[in-house]
C-alpha cells in the first residue's frame, strides 16, 4: 500500500481503536485463558491459510470459522482479544498496516456477532447435547451478523482508498460476490461445529476440523502452479510456431490481449475473456502449414498460393481441436478471416452467422497487424489504425467490436510492439505481404486486390 | 456451427485420423481380449473384483436374515454415500475416487453414538449400506453411459471392509463415557485404521497398476501411495470427525462436516482438470511440426506413446512417465526453426550434426516456458549416443527412449507390418557404434511384441 490516503489511514486507525477499546472495557469473567490461547492458533493457523481461489483474486480465508467458533468457545470479548492477538503472528506476507487492519476488522466483527449470539440466549462455552438443535437460532444470527459487519468494514475502507465507487447494481460482479459470501458463510457453519467437537475431544479437534482444509489449500496452490505452467507452454509454443517469421513475433501475445480487451469491455463473463484469450494466442497457428515461399513471396501470389493461405484458419482448427477446453475458441480460430460482408474466408460467413469470437479476433487481429511494422511498410500510428478499422467496420469488421476495441484502448491503453529491425542475416523468413493487413490486402494474380 | 461447416471442417482431418488408427493402436498398452475371456488377462483386478462383489452380497444377505438396527442413521450415511459416489471425481492417471462418499462410509464405520444414545450396528450392516449406497450412486451414471472403472469401485469398497472390520468388532468396548479422555484409545484406533485403509488402497491399486502396465509393483506402489496421500488424509479425518461431531451434532453434523471435504473435492477435480487440458495442448500443438510438413503424421503422437510403453517396462515413476511423455510430443518441435524441412522429415537420417541441432534449438524453445527445464533437458540431449559423448556422461533414460522411440518410428513409418517392425529392431540391435541403449531396445521389442500379440 504506497501512500495511503489520510482518510483511510484514520479509518484504520478507528477500526484498530476501537477493537482494542471494545477488549478493554468487555466483562473478562468466563474467558478461559487455556482455550483463548488456542482460538489464538486457530485464528493464526485460519488467517495464514486463506485460500486463494479465482486465479488469486480474491482470497477466501476460512477465519470466519476461527471466528465464529471462538464466539461459541470464549464470548465476544474473547473472540475479539483472540483476533487481535492473532494478527501480528499471521504467517503471510503482509506489511504492518494491513495486518493491523485485519486483526481490528476481525475483532470488531467477532464482537458484533458474540453479541448477537448473546443477545439471542447463545451461551458461552462448548456446546453440548442439550443444547442442539437450539444453538442454532442464536448462532446463525451471530453468522449473519458476522456477514454484513465484514462486508461493511471492508466496503468502507475500500472506499476510502478510493478502490470502489458506488456502481449502479448491473455493474457489480454478482457471481463472484455470492461465491465469496457462501464460501465465508459455509466457513462460519463450520465454526459451530469446532466448537461442538471441542465439547467432546478438545482441542485436537482443531487438527481434525483445519487437515482437510490444508490440503484443500495445497491442491489449490497445485492447481494455480499447473495453470501458470499451461499458459506458460501455451504461449511459447505460439511464439515458436511465429518464429517462422520474423517481423509477426509477438502478434500471438498482442491478439490475445486485444482480443481479452474486447471481450472484457463488452462484458463478457471471466471464463469467456480467458477462453478468447487462448483463442487468440492460437489464432494463426495453422499459419504453419503454408508453404514458407508462399508467406516470403514479394509479388503477386497465384490462385493456388492464394488457396494455401485461405487454408490456414482450418490448420488452425485441425491442430487445436482436440484441446477440451477450447470449445467456442475453436469456431474463433477457424474463422477469424471471414468479413461481414461474406466475401472472407474460409467458408464465407456473412454478418451474424460468423461466431463472435472470430468476428473479435479479426478486430484484434488486423489492429495488432496494422499497429506492428512490417518489411513492406513502418508501423501505423494508433489512430491511423482505428481510422482505419472504422473504414472497414461493416463490411470487414463487425462495428460492435471495434467500437469496443476503440473504448478500451482509449482506456487502458495499448502496448505498441517494439520497432523491428530487419534481420541482417537470412535465417529468419521476411514475409513480403501479411494476410492480416487490412490496409495492405494481398495480392492475387488475375483478380481485383482482396 | 451449421451441419455444413461442420462436415467441411472435420472432413479432412476424419480421414487421416483413420489411417492413423492402425499404428496408434499398435503402441496401446493393454493386449485385450473381448468378452469374458477378458477377466483373465488381469487376473489381479478380477480377483479384487470379485472379493469385493463377494462382500457386497455377504453383507447384503448376512444384513436381510439378521435384522437392521438404528435404521435411521443407516438411512441418513447410506444418503450421503450415494451423493458421494454421484459425485465422483477422476484424478490424473485415470483414478477415480469418491472423497465424500468414502468418508460417510468410513463416518458411519466408526459412529459410537448419536446425540448421546450409543449406536450397536455390526460391520456387516456398515457393508450392506455402503453397497447399496455406493449402486444408488453409481446407477445415474450408468444410465447416462458412464460406467464406472469396476477396479476403483472395488478399491473403495475393500479400504471400507478393512476399516469395518478392524473397528466394529470392538466398538461396544470403545463406547466412551462424557470423560473427554476416554475417546483416546477410540481415536487411536481411528487413526491406526484409516492408515491402514490408505496402505490397502496403495496395495491393490498397485497391483492392478502394474499388471495393466507392465510396470514394476513397487514402482506403482510407490506412485499410488504419493497420489492418494493428501486426498486420503482428508477423507479420513472428515471421516472421523463426522463421527466424533454426530455425539454432540446428531446427524445434523453430517451435511456441515462433508462441507470442507467438498472443498478439498472441487481442488482436486479442478487439478485433474488442468492437468488434462495441459497434456492435451501439448498434444495438439506437438502437431504443428506434422501440419508444417516437417515430420511425418502421427509421429510425435506415436514417438509419445511408445516411449511411455517403453518407460513402464523399465519401470519408470509415474512423475517421470509424464515428463517422458512431454518431452517425447515436443522432440521434434526444433525442426520449427528450420527454414525448410529436412529430407522426408525423418531425423534419423539427418546428419548428426543437424540432429543436434534440431535438439537444441527445441531444447531452448521448451525452455522458454520456465516451467519445463528438465523436458528440456531430455529433448537436449535425445540424439546423444547411448555411450555419451563427452563431458556430460551417459543421456538420461528418458534420452536414451525418445532416441530410440524416434527411430523406431522413423524406421518402420505409419506401417504395422510385424515384419517391417522385426528387421527394424533387429537393425537397432545390431548397431555396433553404440548409439542405442541395448535395454531400452529390449524394452521396446516387448512393448511392441506384447501390442502385436493380440492379433
Amino acid at each position: 500500500m504506497r501512500a495511503l490516503p489520510g482518510a483511510a489511514r484514520v479509518y484504520i486507525g478507528l477500526v484498530v481503536l476501537s477493537a482494542v477499546a471494545a477488549i478493554g472495557l468487555g466483562p473478562h469473567t468466563g474467558i478461559d485463558p487455556a482455550t483463548l490461547a488456542l482460538v489464538v492458533v486457530l485464528f493464526v493457523v485460519t488467517e495464514s491459510i486463506s485460500t486463494a481461489m479465482h486465479n488469486g483474486k480474491a482470497g477466501i480465508s476460512p477465519s470466519a470459522a476461527a471466528s465464529l467458533a471462538a464466539v461459541v468457545l470464549v464470548g465476544p470479548v474473547g473472540a475479539a482479544a483472540g483476533a487481535l492477538c492473532s494478527a501480528p503472528f499471521v504467517l503471510r506476507r503482509q506489511n504492518i498496516v494491513k495486518r493491523m487492519f485485519n486483526g481490528g476488522q476481525l475483532a470488531l466483527v467477532g464482537y458484533a456477532a458474540g453479541h448477537a449470539f448473546l443477545a439471542l440466549g447463545g451461551e458461552v462455552g462448548p456446546p453440548d447435547r442439550a443444547d442442539f438443535p437450539w444453538i442454532l437460532l442464536p448462532f446463525c444470527a451471530a453468522l449473519g451478523v458476522y456477514g454484513v459487519g465484514n462486508a461493511v468494514l471492508m466496503g468502507l475502507l475500500m472506499w476510502c482508498l478510493g478502490v470502489v465507487r458506488l456502481e449502479p447494481p448491473r455493474r457489480v460482479r454478482w457471481r463472484t460476490l455470492a461465491t465469496l459470501e457462501g464460501a465465508s458463510l459455509g466457513y462460519g457453519m463450520l465454526g459451530l461445529f469446532i466448537a461442538a467437537v471441542w465439547g467432546v475431544i478438545g482441542a485436537p479437534a482443531i487438527l481434525l476440523v483445519l487437515l482437510p482444509l490444508f490440503i484443500a489449500r495445497w491442491a489449490f496452490d497445485q492447481c494455480i502452479a499447473e495453470q501458470r505452467a499451461h499458459e506458460a507452454t501455451l504461449a511459447t509454443l505460439c511464439q515458436a510456431v511465429e518464429t517462422k517469421d520474423y517481423y509477426t513475433r509477438g502478434h500471438c501475445m498482442r491478439v490475445s490481449k486485444g482480443a481479452g480487451m474486447i471481450a472484457q469491455q463488452l462484458g463478457m463473463h471471466a471464463e469467456r475473456v480467458q477462453t478468447i484469450r487462448y483463442a487468440g494466442m492460437l489464432h494463426d497457428v495453422g499459419k504453419l502449414g503454408v508453404p514458407t515461399k508462399v508467406l516470403q513471396k514479394p509479388d503477386k501470389l497465384t490462385e493456388e498460393e492464394f488457396a494455401a493461405i485461405q487454408l490456414h484458419p482450418m490448420r488452425g482448427y485441425e491442430i487445436v481441436r482436440e484441446i477440451g477446453f477450447l470449445d467456442e475458441a475453436l469456431a474463433g480460430i477457424m474463422h477469424h478471416h471471414e468479413r461481414m460482408d461474406g466475401r472472407g474466408y474460409p467458408m464465407g460467413l456473412a454478418g451474424g452467422d460468423i461466431p463472435e469470437f472470430a468476428r473479435i479476433i479479426a478486430v484484434a487481429d488486423a489492429f495488432d497487424c496494422m499497429t506492428s511494422t512490417r518489411s513492406y511498410r513502418k508501423a501505423r500510428s494508433i489512430e491511423e489504425a482505428f481510422a482505419e478499422l472504422r473504414r472497414g467496420a461493416g463490411t470487414q469488421f463487425d462495428p460492435t467490436m471495434v467500437a469496443a476495441l476503440i473504448a478500451a484502448v482509449d482506456r487502458e491503453g495499448w502496448e505498441l510492439p517494439d520497432a523491428v529491425e530487419p534481420p541482417g542475416d537470412d535465417s529468419a523468413v521476411v514475409a513480403q505481404q501479411d494476410h492480416d493487413d487490412p490496409s495492405v490486402p494481398l495480392r492475387v494474380a488475375g483478380e481485383a486486390e482482396r | 456451427m451449421t451441419q455444413e461447416q461442420r462436415s467441411a471442417g472435420e472432413g479432412g482431418p476424419a480421414v487421416r485420423a483413420r489411417e492413423e488408427i492402425s499404428t496408434e493402436e499398435l503402441y496401446k498398452r493393454v493386449p485385450r481380449r473381448r468378452g469374458p475371456w477378458r477377466v483373465l488377462d488381469e487376473p489381479a483386478r478380477a480377483l479384487v473384483i470379485a472379493t469385493a462383489a463377494a462382500f457386497a452380497v455377504g453383507s447384503l444377505l448376512w444384513t436381510l436374515v439378521t435384522g437392521f438396527v438404528e435404521a435411521e442413521a443407516a438411512l441418513a450415511f447410506g444418503v450421503l454415500i450415494a451423493l458421494g459416489e454421484l459425485a465422483r471425481i477422476t484424478l490424473p492417471g485415470n483414478r477415480e475416487v469418491a472423497p465424500v462418499a468414502s468418508a460417510g462410509a468410513i463416518g458411519y464405520t466408526f459412529l459410537l453414538t448419536i446425540g448421546g444414545a450409543d449406536v450397536h450396528h455390526s460391520g456387516w450392516q456398515v457393508l450392506a449400506v455402503v453397497t447399496v449406497g455406493f449402486a444408488l450412486g453409481e446407477l445415474p451414471h450408468i444410465a447416462a453411459g458412464r460406467t464406472p472403472e469396476w477396479s476403483d469401485l472395488a478399491r473403495r469398497m475393500m479400504v471400507i471392509v478393512v476399516i469395518t472390520l478392524g473397528f466394529r468388532p470392538f466398538a461396544g468396548d470403545l463406547s466412551p463415557g462424557s470423560e473427554e479422555s476416554e475417546w483416546w484409545p477410540a481415536l487411536g484406533l481411528m487413526a491406526a485404521l484409516v492408515l491402514a485403509g490408505w496402505l490397502t488402497d496403495a496395495v491393490i491399486a498397485a497391483a492392478i497398476r502394474a499388471e495393466r502396465l507392465r510396470t514394476r509393483f513397487t514402482v506403482a506402489f510407490r506412485d499410488e501411495l504419493r497420489a492418494h496421500a493428501g486426498l486420503g488424509m482428508a477423507i479420513g479425518s472428515s471421516g472421523i470427525l463426522i463421527a466424533l461431531a454426530s455425539t454432540i451434532t446428531g446427524l445434523a453434523g453430517l451435511l456441515v462436516f462433508t462441507a470442507p471435504l467438498l472443498v478439498t473435492q472441487v481442488a482436486f477435480r479442478r487439478f485433474a482438470e488442468v492437468r488434462l487440458t495441459y497434456l492435451q495442448t501439448v498434444r495438439a500443438l506437438s502437431r504443428v511440426t506434422e501440419v508444417g510438413g516437417y515430420v511425418a503424421t502421427g509421429h510425435s503422437r506415436r514417438v509419445s506413446r511408445l516411449a511411455k510403453s517403453i518407460g513402464c517396462e523399465l519401470g519408470m515413476r509415474e512423475s517421470d512417465l509424464l515428463e517422458l511423455e512431454y518431452a517425447a510430443l515436443m522432440h521434434d518441435i526444433g525442426q520449427l526453426s528450420l527454414r525448410d524441412p529436412i529430407a522426408s522429415g525423418a531425423t534419423v537420417f539427418a546428419l548428426p550434426r543437424e540432429q543436434r541441432r534440431i535438439a537444441e534449438l527445441g531444447s531452448a524453445v521448451i525452455r522458454e516456458t520456465g516451467v519445463l527445464d528438465s523436458v528440456a533437458e531430455l529433448v537436449r540431449r535425445q540424439c546423444e549416443p547411448y555411450a555419451g559423448d563427452g563431458d556430460d556422461g551417459p543421456p538420461p533414460l528418458g534420452s536414451r527412449i525418445i532416441k530410440v522411440a524416434n527411430a523406431v518410428d522413423d524406421l518402420v513409418g505409419e506401417s504395422a507390418d510385424s515384419e517391417r517392425m522385426q528387421a527394424v529392431l533387429e537393425r537397432l540391435r545390431m548397431d555396433g557404434f553404440g548409439e542405442y541403449d541395448p535395454e531400452v531396445v529390449e524394452a521396446a521389442a516387448r512393448a511392441i511384441e506384447r501390442a502385436a500379440a493380440r492379433w
